[in-house]
């Protein structure tokens, strides 16, 4: 087990590198703690597989380093850095069976048959893989074979942290609540580093207990999945978690008043001081689940009007115009709604303020 | 215009896909067939395109009766799931396809082109070649493609399901807005739910290649007339709790008591099917006549704005939804509450007898 | 799928079964006919049943033929496999490199048949040729491949896994490219030595390509007949006198088409039961090795 540290990392496929945007990884400097359960998230081409192959050593980074427990091993190959990696697909020795599979790493590194067998028996109960200790591992399910490519990872007692490159892709949708569950069961057992990798955010925010979100090369924001749903520190994040997205409108501060053309919104004390310091383009951003709808005028209320309502079963999506402005509201399933003009609050507490994208605080 | 299948069976090597399926879909609201994966919606798609013959059973578009007529002397588009386009043309060129053998003068189809390209916003892309593009551009080609010539019937095949929800979430909205401005038939075809009542209109529920419900959208996940339409309607999946009813009081599971008043007073006697949604048990009581059950956390599913607790209860196993987000420690122990009064009763083979919505 | 529209389609196969009438069925039915007659010339022959057959089982030389081939194609087999692989694995596998050893591994497949017979007798002959000049002036060792049976041995199988390694090589190394990545990086991540990536990751997923391999292999050199021919005719005796070569002798030397013709498809049914046991065999070897 160990703390990975990231030390000022920056990644190009280039060979001669020289912009911004020849760089898959922009500088990274941050801390994985020992026995974490991490989520990496983030859309397609954000550079988080090439993040993860950097941590377990499948890459070299072009600039920074890598540490385990403050040891530096930017230059080590992954089989020297205890590390452990499960792929998209399932990657089994075919020709072996399950047990065999399972033995393989600790074969490799030429440990007592007797160890080995213990440990293998170990692993197998954990991930209800015993039935099939002497089958082929080619012939059984997908969700069966990501378990053994995950045991190979496990069965290692010394390994640093366990990797997973979006491990549940291939396994069917009813059987993906299972192997969350088992997930989480290993984490809390085994108090490994488990690092997720995943552009679900069902997944990420469901595994980890830390998400660390990452755009364009850059990590945006980390934290619990709450922090991420209440107080996205960068507008990617309000974005991409939540469906729909966070609502952003582009506005002009006066005092603590938020203007967007000429319709005021109050904003939260701390944010409007905060404000006074910042530069850059400002923007104001609200969940849809906190925009407040009325009926009838009340107080720091704006007109506005319904377009066109959702009913999704168990909430409401309703598309309301503010000003030529598209804003998405999600009310409960019982909401009375029709379309025509409404009165809509933005909570002060609720209602967030960004500068160039990222959260005034 | 409406399309028509009268008794439409297909076995292929002895092996039923669809049962005598009889069903009327018009045009003007979008035509939703939700359904796991096997229902049988595909089969059902290449059917009315013509890809394929019915074994039974006749297939009617406005009257003419088009059963034996081959896919391209109908008058259809259809986008699929895989992203496919014409790997050595440009976007541009895939768009066009459909209109080069009509005979169009050539700038009638650039206009057409474009004015599809820009529907999708990929009008930017459009001297691109496929393999250039991201997933979701690809699809949007596809689409584009579908759209360009304006078909009678407009045929959907899970279009959505590869691609990140994000992009699905977008291609959802706006898909809706085109669909609407079209005259064709629109058939779409799904596994989620969610989808379905997103893109609205009319829905019909498949399983096992038979349907087992068609109306509104709204008003089939409302009233699910049987257990199964129940199941394949809700994501995450609604709870079953076996109950027996007995002098105005019903027992569900081992020792969950509740009592049969408002829309369940009318439920005799006898053995059902208490089904109720995750949304409809709370993690505080509701008010009066709530049922207390003391569960324990299996597992805290969080969605971007939902959380889905999975817990138990001695055998039962049972889902709940939360709004917003909250994680939970697997192995806590926490009270749920169940209001009757949003309790769907099933008989015993699974229709539906009692719903919290009134009569459908 | 559209079988109930366009019976049509099945006019499109037609040429194809004329073209295998003609190129195999008829001939085969021709040589079938043979077997069964003891034919003296044009337009006399002697219906004998199965006499033919019961000569071929007779017949001496043949069975010799019939030994040499086997031995011959074993030969082929555990050299050219084994080699074949080694070829892909040290091929390179991105840069300028890999144009340029494709084209190379390719050039001797270009090259016709008879042709490779033409080009080893000379380079093998003592006086000028590069390859038997050096072995006889510089190492000092006699070496005549037309009069010693081994050296013509030795020269016929030189010249076969000269000319059809490549072929093997190419077919692995094709079945080594579509081996993803990830299960390289797994089994560095396992600590798998190189030995052990081979044995378990390599080998088994080149199952396909290589049951291909051999398959070919086993079946062209079991009907070697031009390149011996141009290169030894069969000689020195009757030592490199394989199969086709004898049945030609038969065919056409002695005209004995009859025997010829028992003898066809004896040979035939030989090739076709063998390659079922390798295919059958190679199929189960590892089995689920996946594709």
């Amino acid at each position: 087990m160990a703390q990975i540290e990231m030390d000022g990392v920056a990644h190009s496929y280039l060979r001669h590198p020289e912009k911004d945007a020849d760089y898959a990884i922009k500088t990274i400097a941050n801390i994985w703690d020992d026995g974490g359960a991490y989520a990496l998230l983030g859309p397609s081409g954000c550079g988080k597989t090439t993040l993860l192959n950097i941590i377990s050593g499948l890459l070299t980074p072009t600039r920074g380093r890598v540490l385990y427990n403050g040891t530096d091993v930017t230059a080590l190959p992954p089989e020297k850095r205890n590390i452990a990696q499960v792929f998209q697909f399932p990657v089994l020795y075919d020709t072996m069976t399950v047990y065999e599979n399972l033995a393989f790493p600790l074969r490799n590194r030429g440990l007592e048959k007797d160890a080995i067998h213990r440990r293998v028996q170990e692993i197998a109960d954990i991930l209800d893989l015993t039935p099939f200790l002497k089958q082929k591992a080619y012939g059984l399910a997908a969700d069966a074979k990501q378990k053994i490519s995950l045991g190979r990872g496990l069965v290692r007692s010394d390994v640093a942290a366990i990797l997973f490159d979006e491990p549940l892709t291939v396994i069917d949708p009813h059987l993906k609540w299972h192997l969350r569950r088992k997930l989480k069961e290993i984490h809390e057992q085994l108090k490994l580093t488990l690092i997720y990798v995943t552009h679900d955010q069902m997944e990420a925010l469901t595994f980890a207990e830390k998400v660390v979100v990452m755009y364009e090369g850059e990590i945006v924001q980390t934290g619990t999945p709450e922090d991420l749903f209440e107080n996205p520190e960068h507008k990617f994040v309000g974005y991409f978690i939540g469906s729909p997205g966070m609502n952003f409108l582009s506005c002009r501060l006066e005092g603590n008043i938020a203007y967007v053309n000429g319709l005021g919104i109050k904003l939260g004390k701390q944010t409007a001081n905060a404000a006074q310091k910042t530069a850059g383009k400002l923007e104001i951003g609200i969940r849809p689940k906190y925009l407040e709808i009325s009926p009838r005028p009340v107080e720091n209320a704006l007109p506005a009007h319904v377009k066109s309502f959702e009913d999704l079963g168990s909430y409401k999506i309703a598309a309301i115009l503010l000003d030529e402005k598209t804003l998405y509201a999600r009310l409960p399933e019982d909401a009375p709604l029709a379309a025509g003009n409404v009165w809509i609050v933005f909570p002060p507490e609720k209602t967030k303020l960004y500068a160039d994208g990222r959260l005034v605080k | 215009m409406e399309i028509v299948l009268d008794g439409v069976s297909k076995v292929i090597n002895g092996e039923t896909h669809l049962n005598s399926i009889t069903l009327q879909l018009t045009s003007g609201a979008t035509n939703v067939i939700l359904g796991h994966t096997l229902a049988g919606k595909t089969s059902l798609l290449r059917l009315m395109a013509g890809l394929d013959r019915p074994t039974k059973g006749r297939i009617f578009l406005d009257g003419r009766d088009v059963t034996g007529l081959f896919v391209r002397k109908r008058s259809v588009a259809m986008v699929y799931q895989q992203f496919i386009n014409y790997p050595s043309m440009t976007v541009y060129d895939n768009i066009a396809s459909p209109l080069k053998m009509s005979g169009l003068p050539s700038a009638d189809i650039d206009r057409k082109v474009r004015a599809a390209a820009a529907t999708l916003h990929i009008d930017r892309l459009l001297d691109r070649m496929p393999a250039e593009l991201s997933g979701g551009q690809q699809q949007r080609t596809a689409i584009a493609r579908s759209l360009v010539k304006d078909t009678e019937l407009l045929l959907l095949d899970e279009p959505l399901v590869n691609l990140d929800y994000k992009l699905r979430e977008e291609l959802q909205a706006e898909l809706q807005d085109i669909f609407r401005a079209r005259k064709a038939i629109v058939v779409y075809t799904t596994t989620e739910p969610s989808e379905a009542l997103m893109l609205g209109g009319n829905l019909v529920v498949m399983d096992e290649g038979r349907i087992l419900q068609t109306g509104p959208t709204s008003s089939v996940y409302h009233h699910p007339s049987t257990t199964r339409v129940a199941q394949v309607v809700s994501d995450p999946p609604i709870n079953f709790l076996p109950g027996v009813v007995a002098g105005g009081k019903a027992r569900l599971g081992r020792d969950i008591d509740i009592a049969m008043t408002g829309h369940l007073s009318a439920v005799p006697d006898g053995e059902y099917a208490f089904g109720v949604r995750p949304n409809h048990l709370f993690l505080h009581a509701q008010g009066a006549g709530n049922v207390e059950i003391s569960v324990k956390v299996e597992l805290a599913e969080i969605n971007g704005s939902e959380t889905f607790i999975h817990v138990s209860h001695g055998d039962l196993h049972l889902v709940l939804q939360e709004d917003g987000i909250h994680p939970r420690y697997i192995g806590s122990n926490i009270t749920v509450y169940a209001n009757p009064g949003c309790f769907f009763v099933y008989e015993k083979p699974g229709r539906l007898l009692a719903s919290p919505f009134g009569a459908g | 799928m559209n079988k109930w529209e366009n019976n049509r389609a099945w006019l499109l196969t037609v040429p194809v079964l004329v073209i295998v009438a003609f190129s195999s069925i008829i001939p085969l039915m021709t040589v079938v006919n043979y077997s069964v007659q003891d034919i003296f010339g044009p337009g006399q022959s002697l219906f004998v049943g199965t006499e033919m057959y019961k000569n071929v089982l007779r017949d001496a030389r043949l069975h010799e033929a019939l030994w040499r081939q086997f031995l011959f194609s074993g030969l082929v087999l555990l050299i050219e496999i084994p080699l074949g692989i080694a070829l892909a694995l040290a091929m390179p596998k991105k840069g300028w490199g890999v144009s340029f050893s494709l084209v190379v591994m390719a050039l001797p497949l270009l090259i016709p048949w008879n042709t490779i017979g033409s080009i080893w007798i000379i380079f093998v002959r003592p006086d000028i040729g590069l390859f038997g000049a050096f072995v006889n002036n510089v190492l000092g060792i006699g070496f005549d491949h037309t009069a010693r049976p081994l050296d013509a041995w030795i020269t016929t199988l030189l010249m076969e896994i000269w000319h059809w390694t490549p072929l093997v090589a190419l077919l692995a190394y094709a079945g080594l490219r579509a081996i993803p990545e990830v299960y390289y990086q797994a089994a560095k991540i396992d600590g798998a030595s190189p030995w052990a990536t081979f044995r378990y990751i390599q080998l088994p997923k080149m199952r396909g390509v290589l049951t291909i391999a051999v398959l070919l292999r086993f079946m062209d050199s079991f009907l070697i007949y031009a390149e011996p021919f141009v290169l030894t005719g069969g000689g020195p005796g009757n030592s490199t006198t394989f199969l086709s070569i004898y049945l030609v002798k038969l065919a056409l030397g002695q005209f004995d088409l009859g025997t010829a013709g028992a003898f066809s498809l004896i040979y035939f049914l030989i090739i076709e039961i063998l390659c079922f046991v390798f295919y059958q065999v190679l199929k189960n070897v590892g089995k689920g090795t996946g594709t």
